[in-house]
């Protein structure tokens, strides 16, 4: 049984990367892509969390356990806000004919 | 036998640890585990199952604001040019450093350097009370300008009711987040205290493990509210 310890040049590359990604971040917003915004404003800070979550939190490293535990968590959270969103983007769903619905602008 | 840090700075190094050294328990071994190991993995995956409730507590948030978003889009992008981006932005670099700072001081600690370990949280403390302080600045702004929901609430235009929604958002995820650091603030000085008294080596440092744990969480959850509160407006013409 071992514990690991990842090395500072690790921890420094990632935190480097991160301030990239952020730099972009804010590039990215000054810019419209139309319909592509959100994805590349989300897929940003995703690959930024990933980073996070591997390395500063250790979970490449982890068991196979922590891992799904890890997992899990943002699939309950993917449920929670597909299934929403599901309703709302659904022109029938509203409650009566003069609740708002999200309409594809 | 410790086998210990070999070419810290180089990468993963596997680090044999023994939960009994020399025939006695280790002090830290509650006796229903078997050995250090199983009880640092155990400590660990409770953490991590505290976060997922944490991430499904603030999931709640980011469903409110992703469904009223999607109602009005022009609105939150309107109302989120009155945020101060390079504030937001310069928040986001103080959090993403003391997220470094954390994981090398949990590094130091898993090393058993006394010294390091409470300069490193020391560190942390600083940049989180930073990035606090940039907060208070911010709201403090945003009452002089009208925009705290309720009754001063003032806002030009007529989108005033979706941008109140959008401060109203604004307010409740910031401030949980900000709640969220007030609260780790104070566990980052024991662990520092902890940490210069000597309480962590190699076998063991799950405290301040799980510390850093929190504290990379909360930095995520502003990785996602820097994008999507302060740069809606920001390819607006008028910015």
């Amino acid at each position: 049984m071992s514990t690991h310890i990842v090395g500072t040049r690790i921890y420094l590359a990632v935190f480097t990367a991160l301030l990239v990604l952020t730099g972009i971040t804010v590039w990215a917003a000054r810019h419209d892509f139309g319909a592509l915004n959100n994805v590349v404003a989300l897929g940003i800070a995703v690959a930024k969390a990933v980073l996070v979550v591997l390395f500063f939190m250790h979970v490449k490293y982890s068991s196979r356990l922590t891992k799904l535990v890890v997992a899990g968590a943002f699939v309950f959270l993917a449920l929670l806000i597909v299934g929403t969103l599901h309703d709302y983007y659904s022109p029938h769903m509203t409650a009566g004919a003069h609740a708002p619905s999200i309409s594809r602008e | 036998m410790s086998d210990v840090t070999r070419g810290g700075t180089a990468g993963p190094v596997h680090v044999p640890v023994r939960g009994k050294a020399h025939g006695h328990d280790h002090p830290a071994l509650v006796h229903h585990f078997a050995d250090l190991d199983q009880q640092r993995e155990a400590s660990s995956l409770g953490m991590w199952l505290f976060i997922a409730q944490e991430i499904m507590f603030f999931g709640g948030l980011f469903l409110l604001y992703a469904v009223y978003r999607n109602l009005y889009p022009h609105a939150f992008a309107e109302a989120s040019s009155h945020l101060d981006w390079k504030l937001g932005a310069l928040n986001t670099v103080v959090l993403i450093g003391s997220s470094l700072t954390m994981a090398l001081g949990v590094h130091a600690a898993a090393l058993g350097h006394r010294k390091a370990i409470a300069w490193w949280l020391i560190a942390t403390i600083v940049l989180g009370a930073v990035f606090l302080g940039v907060k208070v600045v911010e709201y403090g702004e945003k009452f002089e300008h009208h925009l705290v929901p309720g009754p001063h609430f003032h806002y030009e235009g007529p989108d005033a009711r979706p941008a109140q929604i959008f401060f109203s958002l604004y307010f409740s995820m910031t401030g949980l987040h900000a709640l969220h650091m007030i609260v780790g603030i104070p566990i980052l000085a024991c662990m520092a205290w902890m940490g210069w008294r000597g309480r962590f080596g190699p076998e063991y440092h799950t405290p301040v493990e799980l510390t850093g744990l929190y504290w990379h969480f909360v930095d995520i959850i502003w990785i996602f509210l820097f994008p999507l509160l302060y740069l809606l407006g920001a390819h607006q013409p008028h910015m």
